[in-house]
């Protein structure tokens, strides 16, 4: 079963890199140490797609590779995809007001698998149904696991950045 | 429901009656449906394969009619227990498609959405054996709400027509959303409507035009321009039926006098555009245009595959031969994107396994960035809220109260809106259907549909809306 998003399988040879369907390169295999993973998902009951189609060009353009699982992503869906493509980084991004709540619930899920303690997972979007009106929500997911917060507001795309831009690149196995 | 239902049909226009199932019903979760009914929670639509169907007809007596009748929506992939609840209801009508309802908004495989739908078709064309006359509508000419281009647009809504013909059913209609440049989605009309003749033949068909789907401007003077817009480019085309949206469309889900409020809207400006002086459509001699040209170089390049159109579609899709822009469903290749041109019209950047030529101009390249998508996102809204600002807000809508006494009727049988972020519940759940959306404008929203009067036109049409709310 494919879990990927808009993305072509690996070829033979690199097919040019085209915004939304750059493809997936082991980069341990090919020897490319440098470029990173990043898997965009969203949570299982959200089924809006614009926002990860635009993230995955955010971050793409910032010299990552992506794999999009798209929209409605079963909790142990994300977590097959990351065994799989073993990503640097996990995005989580949703806009239904339901990201909260199912967050937490997914963070839950990837902790009881430890091969994944390791893993960064990040979250952003509209989270809750109040309009960010919630002040502990931030902390809250923090608290459950989440490596950074990042809700929607004008400053939050290029707080994102700078936290993509910090991260570590690809660590040999 | 049924108050809704009741201020529709009440309008001083032609209009149709909407029935929109709750999110739960759409994605088959009727564990969850059930659980909701039972606990008397609130429900964002209707869950029709919960309730007896006795229940159903009582909502319905006297409400369904010859004159007005009901469509049923749900954006579903498989909707065969759907189908299914509304025969013995009077239900006869409702929309979408093996592609247009699995591809956007879930991860359905293809594969069954198809075999589903086409056991679905089957179901609701039967009806006729009871003196019935089912109908159906392609959701396909509203993939993903915006940035499809009209030649793939036009295709697949004659590839699902095509589909439910293949499957029994003998009244359809072929669905156009409306897009970024009205002379391109006129010519877009006018390509579907020519390529219906063709392949359809000439009657059992019509086409329904949707205001767009797409990222709605935000301030009320601009989404009246824009439903003014698409209520004029419907009669100029000879379109037999549009859907409309309401000015509050970006924001949060309408109240049923909002929602009255658009059909009359839409119904004026209907009624002061100038029709064709040739009747409905195009004159069929007319050279081809380059949407014809495109649409049916798609849709010839599917059929070629399989005289089955289920597996021609499955195929098509594996190929690449078609492949929805931005789309992120498994099944689809993502090999194609677009882009807005100078001119305002949507055109081809990558084109990937389609059998069709991007417009990329010279020296370009056709990446399409991150700032190209948010610009191409957001370009219809902005266009429309640049020609005036004006908040909505009470004071508009007391005025137009004023002058409709219509509205005032509805606003005392409808609660005040419960937008998505009040978690409140609308003690008439009369709202907008909104699949997938939020209150800043969606791919898939629908909205209340005004029967345009242009002479003998088969039954057609959905007014009123519920919400799939947020």
């Amino acid at each position: 079963m494919s879990v990927q998003g808009a993305l072509s399988p690996v070829g033979p040879e690199p097919a040019p890199v085209r915004s939304g369907a750059a493809p997936v390169r082991d980069d341990v295999e090919h020897g490319d140490a440098r470029r990173r993973r990043v898997l965009v998902t969203t949570v299982s009951s959200d089924a809006h797609t614009w926002n990860l189609v635009y993230l995955q060009k955010v971050i793409e353009e910032l010299g990552c590779d992506v794999v999009n699982l798209g929209p409605c992503v079963p909790d142990d869906l994300l977590v097959s995809a990351c065994l799989e493509h073993r990503p640097d980084l996990v995005v989580v991004s949703s806009v239904n007001g339901h990201g909260h709540q199912d967050g937490l619930r997914l963070m839950r899920t990837i902790a009881r698998c430890s091969e994944l303690s390791q893993l960064p997972v990040v979250i952003g979007g509209k989270l809750g149904i109040d309009g960010g009106a919630d002040e502990d929500r931030p902390a809250e997911l923090l608290r459950a696991g989440f490596r950074g917060v990042f809700e929607d507001s004008p400053a939050s795309l290029g707080q994102f950045r700078s936290f993509l831009a910090r991260l570590p690149s690809r660590a040999e196995p | 429901m049924r108050e809704g239902l009741l201020a529709t049909r009440d309008v001083d226009a032609t209009t149709i009656g909407t029935i929109t199932l709750d999110s739960y019903t759409r994605v088959g979760d009727l564990g969850a449906a059930a659980q909701a009914l039972a606990a008397g929670e609130g429900l964002n639509g209707y869950p029709i394969v919960t309730h007896p169907r006795q229940v159903t007809g009582d909502m319905l007596a006297g409400v369904v009619s010859e004159d007005f009748p009901v469509q049923v929506r749900h954006g579903s992939a498989r909707p065969l227990d759907i189908i299914a609840a509304m025969t013995g209801t009077r239900l006869t009508a409702t929309e979408g498609g093996p592609v247009s309802y699995c591809l956007p908004y879930g991860r359905v495989p293809l594969r069954e959405s198809v075999r589903n739908w086409s056991r679905s078709c089957e179901l609701l064309a039967g009806l006729e054996e009871f003196g019935l006359r089912p109908h159906l509508e392609t959701f396909g000419g509203c993939m993903l709400g915006q940035l499809c281009p009209p030649g793939e647009l036009v295709a697949l809504s004659l590839l699902e027509a095509l589909f439910f013909r293949a499957h029994g059913l003998r009244s359809v209609s072929l669905s156009y959303a409306q897009q970024t440049h009205p002379g391109q989605d006129a010519e877009a009309l006018a390509a579907l409507r020519r390529l219906a003749a063709e392949l359809l033949g000439p009657t059992g068909w019509h086409v329904v035009l949707y205001a767009y789907m797409g990222v709605f401007p935000l301030t009320a003077a601009g989404a009246r321009a824009l439903m003014d817009d698409a209520a004029a480019l419907a009669v100029r085309t000879g379109t037999e039926r549009l859907i409309v949206k309401t000015v509050v469309e970006s924001m949060r889900i309408p109240t049923v006098a909002e929602n009255v409020q658009a059909l009359l809207a839409a119904a004026g400006t209907a009624r002061r555009t100038p029709r064709p002086l040739d009747g409905a459509g195009p004159v069929p001699e007319a050279s081809p245009t380059e949407i014809y040209c495109e649409a049916r170089a798609i849709v010839e390049a599917v059929l070629d595959l399989d005289d089955d159109i289920d597996r021609a579609l499955l195929e098509a899709f594996d190929r690449g031969i078609l492949d929805i822009p931005y789309c992120l469903h498994p099944d689809n290749r993502g090999r194609t994107s677009s882009f807005i041109d100078d001119s305002g019209r949507l055109r081809w950047a990558e084109t990937g396994g389609l059998p069709v030529r991007p417009s990329v101009p010279f020296g370009k390249s056709p990446t399409v960035t991150s700032s190209d998508l948010q610009a191409a996102l957001t370009y219809v809204s902005r266009k429309y809220d640049g020609q005036a600002y004006e908040p909505c807000g009470p004071t508009y809508l007391e005025q137009q109260e004023e002058q409709h006494p219509a509205l005032g009727r509805a606003a005392a049988a409808g609660a005040p809106s419960q937008g998505p972020g009040s978690g409140g519940r609308p003690s008439v759940p009369v709202h907008r259907t909104n699949a997938g959306g939020t209150h800043r404008g969606t791919a898939g929203a629908d909205g209340d549909a005004v029967r345009l009067p242009s002479g003998d036109v088969p039954w057609t049409g959905t007014s009123e809306t519920d919400a799939r709310g947020m």
